[in-house]
């Protein structure tokens, strides 16, 4: 009989730093982490010396300098009197504002797109895979040149507009003028009262919230569901609107007019801006359109038979079964979309959009001569941004998808 | 007691044919366009849309000039139809750039190369050529910049030495396949550094080959978003399998790395690390160098796809059942072998729809090299713009380039399609 006996100790060898898997990762670190520093430090060494060939400093003091240009599209108020950094936050505010609305465009476009794709009318179906093939593999920066070219090209001129028998009229109870100049809203003015008016529809926002959890939590305990879609529509809506009569129409809408050879009043929207934006939106919807679709398709079959088999009808099946679990596959995807389309605004350039690229990283760059600072903090803005993204992403994950081991 | 039954029919009755409203065209037609009035709707406004569009596009394309020699005389002659003289005009050097005209042939070879060279990866049939897609990014580079032949074969040579000196190492005297790759590579290096270049310049002597050297600044068209886009495409690959390895692995310094890498890079727009390549590039090198622009921005169009590229992967990894690492773990596989063969075969074939989409985005990302003022097609399109000539002139450049850039991102969706069905062992 022979007991087991532990395996002879061995001595530590210089040769088992590379072979012995107790060590081997270790001193991979350690090579890593040398070779790693070794780099970095090359880098600075480098930066270093070439700043001081030029004769250059690392300061942001030029943020506090006047920037002695314009913004044609500024959200705050902003001359050229204004300093870098002032111009720098136009920039800023005009990429969120692309990003915001291109967002809700391309959110509202694909999932139309992704849900008409899945239809099962063989036209439309293809009509929506042309869409999002067409959009999907051309470049993003091709659709923004082509949009603006629509955009300015084929629309008429201000003073198309002008004359008793005008070529080109406006639309909408003459009220949005679209021009090569760029497109001319009505513009709501307040006046004294509004502010109540803008209360009242605020309380009614939180009310719904608070109504939906009620009926939510009665739909839990006593399994009855309130017809939650139109009481919400009813209490956002009636309110607010018989204040606004009630108050003899405080908020009253400016209407664009021509005089001379252009546009006044009522809101503008460059086509610059028109062009990003439009031409984001769609390009990011025919991604988002996939992602819907793909979702929905991700959902087994069995469960919509198993929901069919308990009784509830079509409807019911899609809001309660289908939808939730889409969801938790759509929503991660969908946020990086946003994200994307955030950053492929800084395409803005090619069409003289004024973002932060076309700022900070643009103008102020060229001068200034600020180069590796303007970089610096275009660069921490965009990872600011994905940055709080991804970290919502992560959250998202966290507490809605299924847990494994 | 029996009854009478009248009748017994003997043979089954032919099946009758299903109604003419269920079969055939019309039966097509009711069940996947007027199934219910809400899809008629549809129906009639999609051909409406289909109508209105070609109505107005195939009079405009089908009559289009192309042998004018301004848009002046285009819109003399009809102003209704496309100008397609444009690209009978400029159709050269929106392939090839400022590429020098009697040089065009080199392009165009090293096209057709590239087409014959991802034959074997693409197809398992035509493997046993794989030799030929090996030597082509060495045969690319010389075709297209020219200069001596030798210059890039020795880099050839030098790292075959280096593969047979590391596999006759570890045949006859280590066991150790980390220390052997190191002395590997420190006899390439010492190789590549120190003899090349006598080497390249006897070789030079002894027979001379070369062709005419072309600076990079003269490539541009579609050869530049080739050049940018194939070399991103097969360098970004492996380094994103690596770095989606080290963002999984346990080892806290290379994972550190590995993730702040790819947050940094996937949190910037491409567009500030062309700017960076363009502008910030020569901060952070020895002062003096300067290095060719397009090898600059293959290397940040490579990093950057290699972070996503990384990202994808990960989802892959991600979406294997752990059960694979541990039963691959259980049958004694080293790490690296357990990857090769157990864990990337499997999580690669999850992620190739990403992969793919990743290729094709890097693809269209190309074009932003426009914007440091390389000449690829977009750019290019404002630069024919710019010229009197073809002042005003639009859709008929951005069609016909919008168009290349379709077939080939379009193509590459259809392959990795083709792929996934083939790869597909679940029904």
């Amino acid at each position: 009989m022979s007991s087991p006996t532990l395996p002879p100790s061995e001595s530590f060898k210089f040769s088992m730093l590379l072979s012995d898997t107790r060590y081997r990762g270790m001193s991979l670190q350690v090579i890593t982490f040398i070779i790693f520093m070794a780099v970095f430090f090359w880098l600075v060494d480098n930066t270093i010396k070439n700043l001081a060939l030029l004769d250059k400093d690392v300061s942001f003091n030029f943020l506090w300098l006047r920037a002695g240009y314009d913004i044609n599209q500024r959200l705050i108020p902003y001359t050229s009197d204004s300093t870098h950094g002032m111009a720098a936050l136009v920039g800023i505010l005009n990429t969120l504002l692309v990003a915001f609305v291109g967002c809700i465009i391309a959110t509202v476009l694909g999932l139309f797109v992704g849900i008409l794709r899945l239809s099962k009318n063989w036209i439309v179906a293809k009509l929506m895979s042309a869409y999002i093939e067409g959009f999907r593999n051309v470049p993003v920066l091709l659709w923004i040149v082509m949009v603006f070219a629509l955009l300015t090209e084929f629309t008429p001129a201000p003073r198309a507009f002008k004359g008793a028998e005008p070529e080109a009229t406006m639309l909408f109870f003459e009220s949005v003028a679209i021009t090569n100049r760029g497109t001319y809203f009505p513009a709501p003015v307040l006046a004294e009262g509004a502010y109540w008016l803008l209360l009242c529809f605020g309380l009614s926002i939180v009310a719904v919230i608070y109504f939906i959890r009620y009926a939510n939590k009665q739909k839990k305990d006593t399994g009855k569901s309130l017809p939650t879609f139109w009481i919400s529509v009813a209490v956002i809506i009636f309110p607010t609107l018989i204040l606004f009569f009630a108050m003899g129409q405080p908020v009253s809408l400016e209407y664009p007019y021509l005089k001379g050879f252009n546009f006044k009043d009522g809101i503008h929207l460059r086509n610059s801006f028109l062009a990003l934006t439009l031409a984001l939106a769609f390009y990011t919807s025919a991604f988002i359109a996939e992602i819907v679709r793909a979702g929905i398709m991700a959902v087994s079959k069995g469960q919509s038979e198993a929901a069919a088999s308990l009784g509830l009808r079509p409807n019911k099946i899609m809001s309660l079964i289908i939808l939730p679990q889409a969801l938790r596959i759509i929503v991660p995807p969908l946020i990086s979309n946003y994200l994307n389309l955030t950053k492929n605004s800084s395409l803005a350039i090619a069409v003289g959009y004024m973002d932060v690229r076309g700022t900070l990283g643009g103008i102020t760059l060229n001068q200034t001569g600020r180069e590796l600072e303007s970089m610096l903090l275009l660069m921490g803005f965009y990872l600011a941004v994905s940055l709080l993204i991804s970290s919502f992403i992560n959250y998202f994950n966290r507490s809605f998808q299924i847990v494994v081991r | 007691m029996m009854t009478k039954i009248a009748f017994v029919r003997k043979k089954e009755i032919p099946p009758s044919a299903p109604p003419i409203t269920e079969v055939g065209l019309i039966g097509w037609l009711r069940q996947n366009l007027f199934s219910s009035w809400l899809n008629s709707i549809l129906t009639v406004l999609s051909v409406y849309f289909i109508v209105v569009i070609l109505w107005d596009f195939i009079p405009w394309a089908y009559g289009g000039h192309w042998n004018t020699k301004s848009l002046r005389e285009c819109l003399d002659l009809d102003p209704d139809v496309a100008c397609f003289s444009v690209l009978t005009a400029r159709w050269k050097q929106l392939l090839f750039g400022l590429y020098p005209a009697e040089e065009y042939w080199r392009p165009t070879l090293t096209f057709i190369f590239l087409l014959l060279a991802i034959v074997p990866i693409l197809f398992p049939r035509f493997f046993r050529f794989f030799w030929f897609s090996i030597i082509y990014p060495g045969l690319a580079v010389w075709l297209l910049w020219g200069g001596s032949f030798w210059s890039i074969s020795i880099v050839y040579i030098g790292l075959t030495l280096g593969a047979l000196f590391f596999l006759s190492l570890i045949r006859r005297y280590l066991k150790n396949y980390m220390v052997a790759a190191i002395l590997a590579f420190l006899f390439t290096a010492v190789f590549l550094l120190f003899i090349s270049n006598p080497l390249v310049g006897l070789l030079n002597v002894i027979l001379p080959i070369s062709l005419p050297f072309v600076e990079s600044l003269k490539m541009g068209g579609f050869t530049l978003s080739l050049i940018v886009g194939v070399t991103g495409i097969v360098a970004s690959f492996p380094i994103g399998i690596l770095l989606a390895l080290g963002r999984q692995s346990n080892l806290p310094v290379i994972k550190m790395i590995c993730v702040g890498f790819i947050e940094f890079i996937r949190g910037v727009p491409l567009i500030t690390l062309l700017f960076v390549a363009s502008v910030l590039l020569n901060y952070f090198l020895p002062p003096g160098t300067n290095f060719d622009i397009v090898l600059r921005v293959v290397i940040m169009v490579t990093l950057f796809s290699a972070a996503y590229m990384a990202e994808v992967i990960r989802g892959g990894l991600a979406g294997l059942p752990l059960g694979q690492h541990e039963a691959s773990a259980s049958l004694g596989l080293t790490y690296w072998q357990s990857q090769r063969l157990i864990i990337m075969p499997q999580a690669l074939k999850i992620s190739i729809p990403g992969i793919v989409n990743t290729f094709i985005g890097l693809f269209k990302d190309t074009t932003l090299v426009s914007i440091i003022s390389l000449r690829d097609p977009v750019g290019l399109a404002s630069t024919i713009r710019a010229d009197q000539k073809w002042n005003g002139i639009y859709w008929e450049l951005y069609v016909a380039i919008g168009l290349m850039f379709f077939i080939f991102c379009w193509g590459m969706s259809q392959y990795s399609q083709y792929l996934e069905r083939k790869l597909k062992t679940d029904k």
